[in-house]
Formats: structure tokens, sequence, C-alpha cells
């Protein structure tokens, strides 16, 4: 046990200005209890609307069947399963921000845990609805559960990499739901607690289960978030890892390679956190919550950016190198001719790819930019983009010209609903997202309250008279009565 | 079942430990203290064991591996075997990420399960909550009375320790099915004494 409160001025404050306890719960609690804004309900409309045209796609392609897309028998997977590795790999961010970097003690990630959390959780659920429509006859998708059933018993395979992943996913998602929601108790109660309305009463009421704060209460909360973190860790490795074995157990040429789990992690965290980064951009913008999410906050996110970033560099780098050192022609096939070949059909996905997501994010090898946070949002989007078209360059280009030029494909280009379908799920996103930051604490209240004392900057500058101590007295005078 | 409680309310970690370290010298039972976020040490401090969650999942996490393991095997090899490309029947490696997998899904969903049975966690579960601060900045102390003890003694024992707020409630000290959004009455004003 200690009541150590002391931290070195050299490490950047996490929460500024002049707080209290009672003050961050007002910051951070208050745009719950305001009235939603214009622009609020504007995005709500504007994502809604989104969301019913995807809905409407959807509905074509199971009314119709998967000819709705533009998908043929050689590219059988297009847009499809690139937005869904490219949903999945978003979901990453936040159970790495909540879970490894509780484990590395990282004081940072209190003040993006709950939103970059909230988020993984609304990109799982994007993601998940790519394979499931992919099925084609989705009502049948219940297929690939394993259970006694009178079709032999016909059991799926468990083999197979596709079925790994429903298993990853899944799991994924129901670890980090219950992580997340564990989290929220804490800071439900304490909105009901202040809440004024019969309804916020009521709801919030019902959402913290009826947590009091009661210290053996903390005590469990504690033990139980550290065992979900050492859980979630290898979790969020394990299901990028299962995912690239959908390609790389594969032997298409440009997927059969052992680099692609390590390759696709980097991958996933480099795009996770492009995606946190741009909402709680703008949403500390938005909810005055700069004293929470500080620019320190954004440059610590920044640095892996660059470092995942150049993760991902070295990967496409070293897949090159062996697809040419490997004297296999097939595999240097699609690497010379389908991708770095610019005067190829899908050459200009290749190089975007490679400058999204290799050139720009070098740039935060400087601090000022690192701290500019209109460059970081601004290259934040580019790196989604740019992780996009590193899926579908992985997808498209291996597949559509392989083994035997009569099965080459002509142009791949998406249909008007396969659009439909990505569009709506950022729909699906953004509503969620808006309903998110709207009604729940965006930031942990009580973790930013545990951290108040040692990385507060009224706190810290008191700290200067504790570093002009000699090492005995800062023992009996900091040390010493804790104990 | 209703009890009668002294609540002292204090505003910083330094003087709560002291006071926790008091009152406990002093003899007082601590029925428990209210936080706004996990103090640390705060459990030690009181006496509490610690706490077994952990191995909840470590029990429910081996299941999960058994279930997995067990069950593909079994079916693969004992229940319906089939000729996957001349693949072995029983393929370890392929089982694994399937049984890493649930024994994680099993280990998270049976520790936070255990999590909320433990401390009454439900949504449509009430509680008497002895402070509205106790969530937002304040850290309540709560002791319970005995037949023998001096409320007025209490009182004045908080006071001397740096609470700045002080009460006497009687309440009751379990939970019920309730909502938030209704006062409700547990007891009959004549069980009460009015």
């Amino acid at each position: 046990m200690s009541l150590l409160k002391y931290e070195s001025q050299l490490r950047e404050p996490l929460v500024d200005g002049d707080k209290n306890y009672h003050q961050i719960t007002e910051d951070i609690i208050g745009p719950i209890e305001a009235k939603p804004g214009n622009l609020w309900r504007m995005g709500l409309v504007i994502s809604i609307c989104l969301l019913i045209f995807g809905v409407y796609s959807v509905y074509r392609e199971v009314d119709y069947g998967i000819g709705q897309w533009n998908l043929n028998h050689t590219i059988g997977w297009g847009w499809d399963i690139t937005n869904f590795v490219w949903w999945i790999g978003i979901g990453h961010a936040g159970t790495l921000i909540s879970a490894i970097l509780l484990l590395f003690r990282q004081g940072w990630r209190t003040g993006v845990n709950r939103a970059a959390e909230a988020m993984t959780i609304f990109a799982v659920m994007c993601a998940g609805q790519f394979p499931i429509f992919h099925m084609g006859r989705v009502w049948v998708g219940f297929y690939v559960m394993p259970y006694p059933n009178s079709r032999g018993p016909l059991w799926p395979n468990f083999n197979s990499a596709l079925l790994w992943d429903v298993f990853a996913v899944s799991t994924y998602f129901t670890v980090s739901l219950l992580f997340w929601y564990t989290g929220l108790l804490p800071d439900l109660a304490t909105v009901r607690d202040r809440a004024k309305t019969k309804f916020r009463k009521f709801f919030y009421g019902l959402a913290s289960f009826g947590w009091t704060g009661s210290t053996k209460h903390w005590q469990r909360h504690e033990s139980l978030s550290l065992v979900l973190a050492g859980l979630a860790t290898p979790l969020v490795l394990s299901v990028h890892t299962i995912v690239s074995m959908d390609f790389a157990t594969s032997v298409i040429p440009g997927w059969h390679t052992t680099i692609f789990p390590p390759y696709f992690v980097a991958g996933a965290i480099f795009s996770g956190f492009a995606m946190v980064q741009s909402l709680l951009i703008i949403t500390r913008k938005v909810l005055h919550l700069e004293d929470y999410i500080t620019v320190g906050h954004i440059e610590a996110m920044n640095k892996v950016i660059v470092l995942t970033g150049s993760i991902v560099g070295i990967a496409y780098l070293t897949e090159l190198f062996i697809a040419w050192y490997s004297q296999n022609p097939y595999e240097w096939w699609a690497f010379r001719q389908n991708r770095v070949n610019i005067f190829s059909p899908y050459g200009w996905a290749y190089y975007g790819m490679m400058f999204c997501n290799v050139v720009s994010p070098q740039m935060f090898w400087s601090k000022k930019l690192r701290r500019n946070i209109t460059f970081t949002f601004f290259l934040a989007v580019l790196v989604n983009i740019g992780m996009w078209f590193e899926r579908f360059v992985i997808i498209v280009t291996s597949i559509y010209r392989d083994y035997l030029p009569s099965s080459w494909s002509t142009y791949y280009s998406p249909s008007i609903w396969e659009i439909g379908f990505y569009l709506g799920t950022f729909g699906l996103f953004f509503t969620c997202y808006f309903i998110f930051a709207k009604y729940f604490p965006v930031i942990a209240v009580a973790e930013i309250k545990a951290i108040l004392k040692t990385s507060g900057e009224n706190y810290k500058k008191k700290m200067s008279d504790t570093e002009k101590l000699d090492s005995e007295k800062f023992y009996i005078e900091e040390v010493a009565h804790a104990h | 079942m209703r009890k009668k409680f002294v609540v002292g309310c204090f505003e910083d970690e330094k003087v709560l430990f002291p006071a926790v370290k008091n009152v406990r010298k002093e003899g007082y039972k601590i029925h428990d203290i209210y936080t706004p976020f996990p103090v640390h040490g705060l459990d030690h401090a009181m006496g509490l064991r610690e706490t077994s969650i952990h191995t909840v999942g470590f029990i429910f996490g081996l299941t999960g591996t058994s279930i997995a393991v067990g069950g593909m095997g079994w079916i693969f090899t004992t229940d319906w075997p089939l000729n996957i490309g001349g693949k072995p029947h029983f393929p370890l490696p392929a089982f694994i990420p399937i049984t890493f997998e649930l024994t994680v899904l099993l280990s998270a969903i049976s520790m936070v399960y255990t999590f909320c049975w433990l401390c009454q966690l439900m949504p449509g579960v009430k509680k008497h909550h002895f402070h509205p601060r106790a969530t937002d900045d304040l850290m309540v102390m709560v002791i319970e009375c005995t037949a023998k003890s001096n409320e007025g003694e209490i009182q004045n024992f908080l006071q001397s320790n740096g609470a700045i707020e002080i009460s006497v409630q009687e309440a009751e000290a379990g939970w019920w099915y309730g909502r938030y959004d209704k006062e409700q009455k547990l007891y009959r004003a004549e069980e009460l004494g009015y």
C-alpha cells in the first residue's frame, strides 16, 4: 500500500487546469445533462439516413442474391471482405488501449480508453455484418455454430480458418463489451446520483446495476479489470492473427505467407489508432474536453501510429523482397505485375497504399507535427484511407489474375449496393457513436479521479517543493507515513 | 435488515486513511466506505481480505479449454470422423485458435458474472445510498451501530478525525428490487416506531 502521490514534473500533466474531484464530474457528466445541440442532431440524422440506405442495400443482396454485387468467379472477395478486415482492424485500438496499456501502466490511457473501447465495439459490430451477409443465404448462417443437429449431425470444419474467425470475432466482441460495461458501471452510477429528471433516474438507475462505490466492490472491480486486461491482451493479438490466417492458410499467391499475422496485427493497431484520433479530436472539441484529452494524449497516440506505421512499412517491403527472393514465379508475378507495376489495372491502389501507410506517418517523427491537432486529424483520415487500400490490394490484386490466364477477371468495380452496404456500416457506426457520446460518459470519470492527484496540472505544480527535498526527507514525508 | 448507522464524509484520502486507522483502533465496526473512485490501499487499511475473483476466472478458463479440446476431439474422432484432405482426425495445432478463444470467453463471462453476483449488481437492483456525493467527490465512511454503541460518541469521534459532514441514518443494509426514480417505503411506519 502506498499513498505516494509524487510524479516527476518532467512528465506532462494528464489533466490540465485547476481541477478537483467535483469539477471532473461536472466537466464530463455535464454534457450528458445538457440539451443536445443542433450539430449533434444533424449528425445523427445523417447517420441514420446512411444506415437506412445500408439496410436497403443489404435487403437487395439478401433478396436477389450475391449477384447484386459485382463479384465474379475470379474475384469472390471484393469490397465486402475488404470492408470486414478494415472494420475489424479499426476495432483493435480500443482493447489495445484499455488492456495492453493498463498492463503497461500507461497513465494516459485513462483519458481515451472509454471512447476507444466504445469505438471498438461499434467497429466490430460493423465488421460482423460483412462475412454474415457474404454467406449469401444468411438464413442458414447458424450452420457455422457447432451444435448437435439433425443434418447428420453435420459439424463445421474445425480446421478452417474461417471458422476460427467466427469464434475469434464473437469472443472478441463479447469480452470487449463486458470489459467496457464493467468500467462504465461506476460512471453510470455517478450520472444516476446527479440525475434530476425522472427518466434519467430510472434509466441510469437500471443501467448502473445498483452500484454504490463500496470499497469491497472497488477491490473486486480492480481485480476484475486487471484479469480481463490480461485475458484481452492475447485476445486482441489473436483476433487479427486469425483474420490474417483466412488469407495465409490458402494457396493464393500474395496471401500464402507467414508474415501475415504480425503484419496484420500491426496494421490493425495502426488503423485503429488513426480512427481513435479522428473521433477524439472532434469529440474533445465538441464536448469541451480539451483538459482531459490533452495534446499530450494526442501526441502519445501519434507515437503509436508512427511505430506501427513503420512496422507495416517494413512488412510491405519484406513481403515484396521475399516474393522476389523465393523465386516462385506465381508469387513474383502477383507482386511485380499485379501490384508494383503502376500501369497494371490496380497499380494506383498499391501506390496509394504505400503513400498513405508508409510515407505519410513518417511525418510524425517531427514533434511539432505530432502535436499539431489539425495535421493529426488530416493524417489520421489519410491513414484510414490507406489501410482500406491495403486490404483492397491484398484481396483483389492477388486473386484477379492468378494461375490460369483463362480465368483472369476483367476490371472489378463495386456495384451501388456494395457501396451502399459499406456506407450503411458507417451509418451504423456513427449512429451508435453519436448516441454513446451524448448519453454515456465519454471519459472514464472514476479513473481520471484516481490519477488526478498524481497527474493533474494543479497538483503537479505543488510537487516542486517535494522535488527539492533530499532523499531521506522525501522518504519520511512522502513514503513512510503511508505505511 | 434494517440497521442504524453513523455516516461520516471525508474530502481527502490523506485525512481518510488515519481516520480509518483510528476508527478500527477504537473498536468501531466499519460497515463500509463508499468512494467515487478506487482508493488504492483502502481495502488493506480496512482489513478486508484479498479478493479471489481471479480464481473463478482460472477455473472457468480451464473449463473452456477442456470443452473446446474435448468437444472438437470427440466430434472429429468419435461422433462423425470426416476425411478432410487426408488430414489427421485430431489435429491439435488446428484446434489451438478455437481452444484459446473458448478459454478466454468462458473465463471472462464467468468472472463478470461472479463479480455481479458477489457485489449484488443487476439491472433493477436498488440499495440504500448513504450520501449522493459518494459517487461524485466524497468518501463516505459508514459505521454500524450495535446495541452498546453510543451514537453521539461516534459522531464526535468522526468529527475529531476530520469528517466534514456527519449524520445518523437508519437504513436497509442489503439490496432489494426497486427503481431509482421512485422513493420506496421498505418498512411500515409502526415498525419504525413512529
